[in-house]
């Protein structure tokens, strides 16, 4: 492969589809749910279909270093947009799509966008609102005409339409069709290939500019890493706009020759997974969390008999599963049993996931928990971890097959250098490492260090079996008054881990000690409260309840206990807690896009109850504006408790004698 | 005037009349559900029929669809005027329609629920469906293609096969409609298309309810509670009160209307 790129000039996306086309030309490229039957291209349909698209782009106007917005979910002419926008030399910017009108104006402003490509009525009517305030955007076309029949025609065009009228055009005129081929060839490695908006923990997003040589080459290493070949299928649901999907499923399909699999709709995604069976898989914890969740919930309603069999052979899963999987010496006995497990629990319960042929498996982005992780490790699921950023055009770390821990990330990516800095900053150097943030000099010499390695702003350390180990973001690392370490994710994602806490908010820097925001998972308490016959009416209600401030008090005591015993981070145990009323939502700018937290923000907003924690109060009162889904906004006001948390006691130093 | 009608009447041409009710009375025993009551339904329009408990609007409905016979009157129903008209015929001729309480069958999927609405466009008899053979095979599927239409119209993929009986209330009421759909009709009778739904679900329901009328230019009657919906969603609003029709217009117009006022107020004049 990377041999062939040498001879092929294999650096552009367009040029790697021509080449597949010629190569394996009748294998699937691409599938898609639609009308209840999985239709499907192969990679010689998908080349005439990237020309075709191309060809009608250029038709309306598209030229050679303009931008083209990209805005819906994963659908198969989305994803030729971006092959159709590079053939041309134009730069793709996808766009995420639950984003608010004005975070897209802002985006397709910066960007420079003469295109939007969106795919439907929801996103149109965003983008008409923008009105005036994109004045480079000369045409809007859409993907699904559902509800779009009494819109003006002038102002927006179908996708399918811009494709038949180019290929029309090129069956028609050969100076034409000779034109695009000239396009494709003219392609260069340092070409932009797209631009990566990041979702932005502080600010406005920026764009990250990923030059086309670069990020193919950056593919090229993971998939000869992880041996992907043009058999395996991904299922694509993430957000077409983050690096992980633009990475894993659309640059490394490219690469490898591999299908991806478009679901009907973000609902359908668990029943598409099952149909579909892809062999290459990512998640971010917190589906790994919903599903073990879910399959918890699940066996506490099955009958005795189910629950037994289930709890006698995950028992066993547990002790043996994961020496199993990685090949490591386990008595006849017990292999034999893993068999019959694997027969009579895990095989199906593989299959109800969807996960039955998955050969590879990521998960990244947030810490996960080592019972969680253990979990699908001992089902037989090769679940890996992977460190990431934009910037890098994902890969940083990644564990390789059989070598896994469930607290750090794996050592270096292949081809990538990592270097620790004196402030604890992970720095990188990788192939698929960004050109520039887009229109923002400052800041891209501001990431960049003199001798040209990314600063991550994450502060790890390669532990004893070499493997990085991320804390937190450099820059949120704190101490406490007493000068001890505070590291806040550290401390909420252990929260995290229990089932009945979704979302946990530390705080601590410059404090006497650390005080804690929890949300309820909506589900697991929802459910435990089914269980006990608890009446609530809302999340609200629910939250404010005292046997859940039981509940979670248990919970937090447990991390306390957990913290005690970690001499650097004793004193960070969580002394007091309270539970919001509602859940953090990225529509009231809690979350990031990517549903990270955003702790100052949330700092400023709950002010009132952060006082509260630290003057002694046993109460604190909350009058908050809230955002619906729809854009509408209302008043969440009210008081809530505060609870005092069990502390363990600090071990003292051994004292060198 | 409606705007339905104000609109036709610019164009030049008078308003289709679909459907029309003329004098129709309906009495259970001494108990007079119906009285004397006329109006039309226009070829493409939305109308409402609103009113008090006990007004008779769910009765109108089913002396529309055949299930009820009212003892004075006349219905005629694409120009032509029908003596006994049995639901069956009524629904192969094009007359579909939901109910107050959802009527679904319980255990068979969303997806089985809806192919039910095609059955009466299904040529094959009974035995070719039953072997699922040849022709009835391919019909099957030429009816399944339709159906998979609707269930994208109503966004309803991800519970195509889930029993229908397990499905919360407000989907319940989504598969009920696209069955209706999958009959292909000309008029829709919705029966409190909205009642027992939250804010989100009732407006979903609108949505999909103009987007039918628009897209498939179906003319739909409806009876409902919600004021709101109402005046939102119909081009033309009738009136009911004691089974008396004694308002007839556009919203603005009837949610002025000194009688609608009273009736729903419960002043005497």
């Amino acid at each position: 492969m990377i041999a062939d790129a040498s001879r092929e000039r294999l650096d552009t996306f367009p040029r790697l589809v021509l080449h597949h086309a010629a190569k394996r030309g009748r294998k699937i490229a691409m599938r898609h749910k639609d009308l209840g039957l999985w239709q499907s291209w192969s990679w010689l349909e998908l080349a005439a279909n990237m020309r075709a698209y191309a060809a009608g782009l250029s038709l309306i106007g598209l030229r050679r270093g303009e931008a083209v917005a990209i805005i819906g979910s994963n659908r198969p002419r989305l994803y030729w947009t971006f092959l159709a926008a590079q053939a041309l030399g134009a730069i793709p910017v996808p766009v995420y799509a639950d984003a608010i009108a004005d975070e897209l104006g802002y985006v397709l402003d910066d960007a420079g966008c003469v295109v939007a490509v969106v795919e439907d009525q929801e996103q149109v009517d965003k983008i008409l609102s923008l009105e005036g305030r994109v004045p480079k955007l000369r045409h809007l076309l859409y993907d699904e005409p559902k509800g779009l029949s009494d819109y003006d025609p002038k102002s927006l065009t179908p996708i399918s339409d811009v494709i038949a009228r180019g290929r029309t055009r090129l069956a028609a005129d050969a100076d034409f069709s000779r034109g695009l081929e000239a396009s494709i060839a003219a392609g260069k490695a340092e070409d932009i290939s797209v631009i990566l908006y990041t979702s932005g923990t502080t600010g406005r997003p920026k764009g990250v500019s990923i030059a086309s040589g670069r990020a193919i080459a950056a593919a090229a290493s993971t998939v000869a890493f992880d041996k992907l070949t043009d058999d395996d299928v991904a299922l694509s649901y993430l957000p077409l706009a983050w690096v992980g999907d633009h990475y894993l499923n659309f640059a490394q399909s490219m690469v490898a020759g591999f299908c991806i699999a478009c679901p009907e709709s973000t609902e359908t995604v668990q029943q598409d997974l099952k149909e579909i069976g892809p062999s290459f898989y990512f998640a971010p914890p917190r589906v790994f969390e919903n599903l073990l969740t879910r399959i918890t919930i699940r066996m506490q309603d099955a009958g005795g008999f189910q629950r037994f069999l289930f709890d006698t052979f995950m028992g066993i899963a547990r002790r043996c599963g994961e020496a199993i999987l990685e090949g490591r010496d386990v008595p006849l006995h017990a292999k034999l049993l893993y068999a019959l497990g694997e027969l009579l629990v895990y095989a199906p319960l593989k299959n109800a996931l969807g996960f039955s042929k998955i050969r590879i498996a990521y998960t990244a982005g947030e810490a996960i928990g080592p019972e969680l992780f253990s979990f699908y490790r001992s089902l037989g699921l090769n679940l890996k971890q992977l460190y990431g950023q934009t910037e890098a055009f994902l890969y940083v770390t990644c564990q390789s097959d059989g070598k896994i821990e469930p607290d750090a990330v794996g050592p270096a990516a292949p081809q990538v250098d990592i270097r620790i800095a004196e402030n604890g900053e992970v720095q990188f150097r990788s192939p698929g490492m960004f050109v520039a943030y887009h229109n923002l000099p400052e800041k891209t010499a501001e990431a960049m260090t003199s001798d040209g390695y990314v600063r991550t702003g994450d502060a790890g350390f390669f532990n004893a079996a070499g493997q990085l180990k991320i804390i937190d973001r450099a820059k949120d690392v704190g101490r406490l008054k007493s000068g001890a370490f505070f590291a806040p994710k550290y401390i909420e994602n252990k929260l995290k881990f229990f089932p009945n806490i979704k979302e946990a908010v530390a705080f601590g820097d410059q404090r006497e000690f650390v005080t804690c925001v929890l949300n309820i998972d909506l589900s697991a308490v929802g459910a435990w409260a089914e269980r006990n016959n608890i009446v609530y009416g809302s999340h609200k209600e629910l939250a404010a309840l005292p046997q859940v401030y039981d509940m979670l008090a248990a919970d937090v005591a447990e991390v306390n206990r957990s913290l005690s015993l970690e001499p650097e981070m004793a004193q960070a145990q969580v002394a007091r807690f309270i539970i919001l009323p509602k859940e953090l939502d990225a529509d009231d700018g809690e979350l990031t896009r990517t549903q990270k937290v955003r702790r100052g923000y949330i700092a400023e907003r709950y002010a009132t109850l952060v006082r509260a924690l630290y003057d002694g109060s046993s109460e604190a009162t909350i009058s908050i504006e809230i955002t619906f889904e729809d854009g509408r906004r209302g008043e969440l006001a009210g008081r809530l408790a505060i609870r005092d948390a069990q502390l363990f006691p600090v071990p003292a130093r051994e004292k060198v004698a | 005037m409606s705007n339905a009608a104000a609109s036709v009447a610019a164009s030049g041409k008078a308003p289709t009349v679909l459907l029309e009710v003329e004098n129709v009375s309906l009495r259970f025993g001494g108990v007079k559900a119906i009285r004397d009551v006329s109006f039309e339904i226009r070829k493409g329009e939305v109308l409402a029929i609103i009113g008090p408990n006990g007004a008779g609007k769910t009765s109108m409905l089913n002396c529309i669809n055949g299930f009820y016979h009212p003892q004075d009157g006349h219905i005629t129903y694409k120009g032509e005027r029908r003596a006994r008209m049995r639901p069956y015929e009524a629904a192969s001729r094009g007359i579909a329609r939901t109910f107050q309480n959802v009527a679904l069958f319980q255990g068979l999927s969303a997806l089985d629920n809806i192919m039910v609405g095609r059955n009466l466009k299904m040529r094959r008899s009974f035995a070719w469906q039953a072997l699922r053979l040849g022709p009835a095979l391919r019909e099957e599927v030429e009816h399944r293609a339709f159906v998979e239409k609707i269930i994208e119209f109503l966004e309803i993929q991800s519970i195509r096969k889930a029993p229908a009986g397990t499905l919360p209330y407000g989907l319940q009421k989504r598969v009920e409609l696209a069955r209706a759909l999958a009959m292909e009709p000309d008029l829709l009778l919705l029966d409190e298309p909205m009642a027992g739904m939250n804010l989100e679900e009732k407006e979903d329901m609108c949505r999909f309810i103009l987007d039918v009328n628009k897209q498939y230019g179906t003319t739909i009657a409806l009876i409902e509670h919600d004021m709101g919906v109402v005046m939102d969603l119909s081009d033309r609003v009738i009136v009911l009160d004691y089974g008396r029709k004694i308002a007839d217009g556009i919203p603005d117009q009837v949610k002025r209307d000194r009688h609608v006022i009273d009736a729903y107020l419960g002043i005497a004049d």
